[in-house]
């Protein structure tokens, strides 16, 4: 997803003037490929994430559309005001890509994780938060980012995902994509996920489908704006509802998924289970499928969560 | 610092004082050190069409000591941006002029501010912008000097540096006087001049309520023609105000009653 991300940068500034590229201090090859063919349009501007987020800004104002790159944890702890006053209170069209959303820096331990992003980057107004599940997902959303007005925050994942997004099923910023479509027949719950914890929901919703537990599963891209029609359509006579996310679960996808139903029309409003990472910083190291499993977030421990969810709605 | 202040000067003190009057509030002493930088810009430097205030030629000139903002609120007004009556509903429920300047919602404004140390990274971005499209038009920053206690002022510094920005200028509003008390005393800036000139700035430095130097230096930018460049403006807090000048506790003011608005637009020559 990071290749397909990067390379998609280099593509869309071939094809439109306006894209330009700053990076804090990483990815020279791009750089170097940008000033070759398009010089003048992609700056390494050091360890200065307040600087870049604001100079983005400056030139969104003069009419380019700014992708910054930089770590997931700094582009969006680090410059916070200038994300929130220089991008969304203006409304620039610059691009946040935070490299390694989530665990991915699980070796590198908490300074590095970035399991809030989502929780922080939604709570300000005018921004979009996008987190795709794969490759694939990744290049069919980077060619809607040239038209998108305001700021986004794009989340990436470590790269090399398994690939389980369809092209057929298309892409559009701000729709939710059901995955799944549980058969008939009870008990059925709703599986919610973002980012690259969709492929582990999908995995397990199979696994459950074996146990004969039908599930729906809606892949949520775009946590900000959240797509509470579909969301509602697909919750309504669920028996429950479950979000996945690689992200605590204070205020990301499993917050927004629960203040859209408790507000939206579906009455009553199914149990929520809400699947993440606990309110805590991380304190094991090794990979980020070992720190998933730490989490409760592999296939395997998601089927066995929503089984037991349930067993205790039935009661 | 005694510079004598001339009428117009004092005219637009007293455009200060209607907009303080209007919103009975106001950052009083931190307006009052950047207007005559903020005068000889409008007057004499900057490039502008106040009817058609996006016009792609114009300078571009952002407030980033945003709390400052009736400072170049009058300018804006003087200049026919839009009509001088706004000052009277300063900070109301609906006025378009509020406590912090927001682009906009106010023609001429360039960036919304007033969380401090954002200015010179938008600044830098729009000198590189406009230097990337080869366009001519110039920006220009007003900083604090306490607001430079920000690590990102000096993050935006070397970028500026780095990119030989000979469009960008800023002038620092050195008045020596923070929110809090001195600067001396809170966060030491000296050698100030010398720190700019460290991180590759063309600096001058020169009294910030002399009409005539004001003019003089700003009409000499670029100080080279590989640097961005950097004025360090000597002013006096509450400049022109007796009773305010270097008072921190006239950093800003709210509740004013009749009573101090009398004194105010007593101390600059009456309404």
């Amino acid at each position: 997803m990071r290749p397909a991300c990067i390379d998609k940068i280099f593509d869309l500034a071939r094809r439109d003037r306006r894209v330009a590229y700053i990076g804090s201090d990483l990815d020279p090859p791009l750089v170097r490929r940008m000033q070759a063919e398009m010089p003048g349009r992609a700056f390494m501007e050091g360890v200065s994430e307040q600087h870049v987020v604001g100079m983005a800004a400056g030139l969104a104002m003069e009419g380019y559309i700014p992708f910054v790159h930089t770590i997931a944890s700094f582009i969006t702890r680090r410059c916070y005001e200038q994300v929130a006053v220089d991008l969304c209170l203006h409304n620039l069209p610059v691009r946040l890509v935070g490299n390694g959303g989530g665990l991915v820096y699980a070796p590198l331990g908490p300074t590095h994780l970035a399991i809030e992003d989502i929780a922080i980057m939604r709570a300000l107004p005018n921004m979009t938060v996008v987190s795709v599940c794969d490759a694939d997902e990744m290049r069919r959303f980077m060619d809607q980012t040239l038209d998108w007005p305001g700021p986004i925050y794009i989340r990436l994942a470590k790269g090399y995902d398994p690939i389980v997004s369809r092209p057929e099923l298309g892409f559009e910023i701000g729709k939710a994509i059901p995955m799944r479509i549980a058969g008939t027949g009870a008990p059925r719950a709703l599986l919610v996920a973002t980012g690259v914890a969709t492929t582990r929901a999908l995995a397990a919703a199979d696994l459950l489908a074996t146990a004969g537990i039908e599930c729906t599963l809606l892949h949520v891209h775009t946590v900000k704006p959240l797509d509470t029609v579909a969301l509602v359509e697909h919750a309504r006579g669920c028996d429950l509802v479950v979000t996945v996310e690689e992200h605590t679960v204070v205020g990301g996808l499993g917050s927004a998924v629960t203040d859209a139903l408790v507000e939206g029309a579906v009455d009553p409003v199914p149990p929520i289970r809400r699947l993440g990472i606990p309110d805590a910083f991380a304190v094991k190291y090794g990979t980020q499928d070992q720190l998933m499993e730490l989490y409760g977030l592999q296939p395997p421990q998601i089927a066995a969560s929503v089984r037991e969810a349930l067993k205790l709605v039935a009661i | 610092m005694t510079t004598a202040l001339d009428e117009r000067s004092l005219d637009l003190r007293r455009l200060v004082v209607r907009a303080l009057e209007g919103g009975g509030r106001g950052h009083v002493g931190s307006s009052l050190s950047p207007l005559e930088v903020m005068r000889v810009l409008y007057d004499d430097i900057l490039r502008y069409r106040p009817r058609e205030p996006q016009w792609q030629g114009r300078d571009r000139c952002i407030l980033s000591k945003g709390h400052g903002c009736l400072a170049q609120y009058v300018l804006l007004a003087d200049k026919g941006f839009f009509p001088a009556a706004e000052l009277d509903r300063f900070c109301r429920f609906d006025a378009i002029l509020g406590g912090h300047p927001e682009a906009g919602k106010v023609p001429g404004i360039e960036a919304s501010t007033g969380a401090l140390g954002h200015g010179l990274s938008i600044g830098m971005g729009r000198a590189l912008a406009l230097r990337m499209r080869g366009s001519d038009a110039r920006v220009f920053v007003v900083t604090g000097d306490g607001e430079i206690n920000e690590g990102s002022v000096w993050e935006a510094a070397l970028s500026a540096a780095k990119h030989q920005l000979a469009n960008l200028t800023v002038l620092i509003d050195y008045n020596k006087i923070q929110s809090a008390g001195p600067t001396a005393a809170i966060l030491p800036l000296e050698p100030l001049a010398e720190k700019w000139r460290a991180f590759g700035f063309g600096v001058e430095e020169v009294d910030g309520h002399d009409v005539a130097a004001l003019r003089e230096v700003l009409r000499r930018v670029p100080f080279a023609h590989d640097k961005p460049s950097a004025i360090v403006c000597h002013t006096v807090k509450g400049k022109g105000v007796a009773f305010a000048e270097n008072d921190p506790e006239w950093h800003h003011k709210s509740s004013l009653k009749p009573e101090v608005i009398a004194d105010l637009y007593a101390a600059v020559g009456g309404r």
